[in-house]
């Protein structure tokens, strides 16, 4: 028998209106459960890769840069800026106990007059020591940087085998990184070579803050990971006590506060699920209960045609099934089409890294969403199916003639 | 086939002067046999439906036991009761039977389409000419008057030609003319080698009748 004469299929033909109700009900909680978890999992990765961007237990700068160049607003909010120390002080955090492994870092902004393409955020790092940036290249780009060579994070607008210009000198871009969600999307990455030439440019161009630096002979940020047996904390004060004007801070504690916020966001997006969904299956088991109720006539008719109890269970269940399979189906690609074009404007509206997952894990979301929609669907249906099942055919059929 | 009652009743619980129980059916035996049209008549509230709805399978008798050719009807799985009504047994209820979202046709071939069958349209289409209905084959049952709707469950219930049929006034809704259609329709199923079983009000029904009973306060006599 076709699908389309089957009894299921035509009930719910013969009830547009509450059939498109009942859908349309499904679509909005598997569009919920989805879209919602697919936020809140976004946040967790985009969250997980800002960690691993950082990629160090402990970031010492100078200590007018936790102040006067506010430095979290450069490392989690992609604001431009720059400060340096002097190279003797990497040294002396080099001297500190417990240190396993550590590179500097360098910092220049480039500006958005005529001499440079883009204003952003260039960072410079040291081939030799780093741990952080170069593992991460390596991903996008397998070669090492030549001197002039740039790496460029995935929000800007450059292209491999594009020249973007920084302080008047030329600079090829090598890569494009993937994207991290973070601020990091919107930076440059070098070498120290590289960038300590587009220092010293900037400062021949007197475009450059500080004046009396030699490039040289400083750095901007020294990043340490803890060797084996020392805790974080252990080495943080270690520097903070021994060596003048810099500031070691705890990355951990440098974006607990986007942590705080993404744990704020999750449980409002949580409660919202979980309040939809209650919701949604209260709904869906008045709908089914009014539904299978005022046609009760029918079910003892078919009862009198010779459908056993079971099949009349399997009846409601079958509507119930079709009405939220497609209503779930709606919803999550409903989900999918808010979120995946969008999910650009929804990080800046959060402010918050946001990465969205491997197409793999959202196809599981997918499924998954589908699943608790439907399942949900199942379970308000399945007491109507049962007291179907369970009804008196000869009481029913002597009511209203 | 042969339906045949033991010592079968129904008691209901109702509130009253003494007693809060009542028995709609008082302990009866019965046969049903093929080939025959046995006609029952009696008041109403006198326990003529009871009755019909225990040979149905339909109501399980308070005391007493229902054979189909020596099986105990309700000792029959719930599974197996169903099949064996679908194929065997036709039952025309009391009052209006239709599924609303199905066409009159598609009432019709229920008992086929029900356990995905074959619809045999048909047989179905034949039967709705015979019962002087086949224009009103893809009419809605919202669109059909009262004694159309009886007609459609009267097909309905003969489409598998079942060697049983149970028929609760299936004239109550029809002019004379319609009923002597209807009455000839079901000796003619009789004479055929059904066992047919009707419950009516239509004194005329005596002439078609093989036996013809009566029921009195749930009392079952022979006329
Ligand atoms: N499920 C039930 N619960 C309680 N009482 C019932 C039930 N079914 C039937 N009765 C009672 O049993 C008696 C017999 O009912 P039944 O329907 O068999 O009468 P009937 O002879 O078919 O009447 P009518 O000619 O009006 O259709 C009636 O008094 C009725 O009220
Ligand atoms: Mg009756």
């Amino acid at each position: 028998m076709k699908f389309s004469k089957s009894l299921p299929f035509r009930n719910l033909a013969g009830k547009p209106v509450r059939t498109t109700v009942l859908i349309l009900l499904t679509a909005l909680l598997s569009l919920t459960v989805f879209g919602g978890t697919l936020m809140i999992i976004s946040l967790k990765t985009g969250l997980h890769s800002l960690e691993s961007r950082l990629g160090a237990d402990i970031m010492v700068v100078p200590y007018e840069a936790t102040t006067k160049a506010n430095l979290e607003n450069i490392v989690l909010q992609g604001a431009t800026g720059y400060f340096y120390m002097d190279n003797a002080r990497y040294e002396k955090i080099a001297d500190c106990d417990g240190i396993g492994q550590i590179s500097a870092q360098f910092f220049l902004a480039s500006a958005s007059s005529s001499c440079c393409s883009v204003a952003v955020q260039i960072i410079g790092f040291d081939p030799e020591t780093d741990f952080t940036i170069t593992p991460w290249i390596q991903k996008s780009y397998g070669q090492e940087l030549q001197k002039f060579d740039v790496v460029v994070g995935n929000d800007l607008n450059a292209f491999v085998g594009d020249t973007i210009t920084f302080y008047g000198i030329d600079c090829h871009v090598a890569a494009k990184l993937d994207k991290t969600g973070t601020a990091f999307d919107t930076a440059v990455f070098t070498n120290q070579e590289t960038i300590k030439a587009l220092i010293q440019s900037s400062l021949d161009l007197k475009m450059n803050t500080f004046q009396n630096i030699d490039p040289e002979k400083v750095v901007s940020c020294v990043m340490i990971n803890a060797a084996e047996g020392y805790t974080v904390e252990e080495i943080v004060n270690d520097i903070n006590i021994h060596v003048k004007k810099v500031k070691a801070i705890q990355t951990k504690e440098m974006i607990s506060g986007i942590s705080d916020s993404l744990a704020g966001i999750s449980d409002i997006i949580s409660i919202l699920i979980l309040v939809v969904w209650v919701l949604g299956v209260v709904i869906l088991l008045l709908a089914f209960t009014m539904s299978v109720n005022e046609r009760k006539k029918e079910f003892a008719v078919l009862r009198v045609i010779g459908a056993s109890r079971n099949r009349l269970a399997g009846i409601v269940m079958q509507e119930a099934l079709l009405t939220c399979l497609s209503g779930s189906i709606i919803g999550t690609a409903l989900g999918l089409v808010i979120i995946m074009p969008f999910h650009q404007m929804i990080e800046e509206q959060l402010n918050l890294p946001f990465l969205l997952p491997a197409s793999g894990k959202i196809i599981g979301f997918v499924i998954a969403a589908v699943l608790v929609s439907v399942l949900s669907g199942c379970i308000s249906a399945a007491a109507s199916a049962f007291r179907i099942s369970r009804i008196d055919t000869a009481l029913i059929l002597r009511g209203d003639n | 086939m042969i339906l045949k009652a033991e010592k079968i009743s129904k008691e209901f619980i109702r509130e009253m002067k003494n007693t809060n129980r009542f028995f709609a059916v008082q302990e009866t035996d019965f046969i049903l046999e093929s080939g025959s049209l046995t006609v029952l008549m009696g008041r109403s509230g006198s326990g003529k439906s009871t009755l019909l709805n225990m040979f149905a399978g339909l109501m399980l008798p308070t005391s007493g036991k229902i054979l189909l050719d020596n099986t105990d009807m309700y000792s029959l799985p719930d599974k197996e009761l169903s099949e064996f009504r679908n194929r065997h047994i036709g039952v025309i209820p009391q009052g209006q039977t239709a599924l609303h979202s199905l066409n009159v046709l598609e009432n019709v071939c229920l008992p086929y389409t029900l356990g995905g069958e074959d619809a045999h349209e048909a047989d179905a289409l034949a039967l709705l000419e015979t019962l002087e209905i086949a224009p009103l084959q893809a009419a809605m049952p919202a669109e059909l008057s009262g004694g159309e709707l009886r007609r459609m469950a009267i097909a309905r219930a003969f489409l598998r030609k079942p060697e049983i049929i149970l028929a609760d006034e299936p004239t109550s809704d029809l002019d004379d003319e319609t009923t002597k259609i209807v009455f000839s329709f079901l000796k003619h199923a009789a004479q055929n080698g059904s066992a047919v079983f009707v419950v009516t009000h239509e004194n005329d029904a005596v002439q078609y009748a093989d036996r013809v009973f009566r029921m009195n306060a749930g009392i079952l006599e022979e006329q």
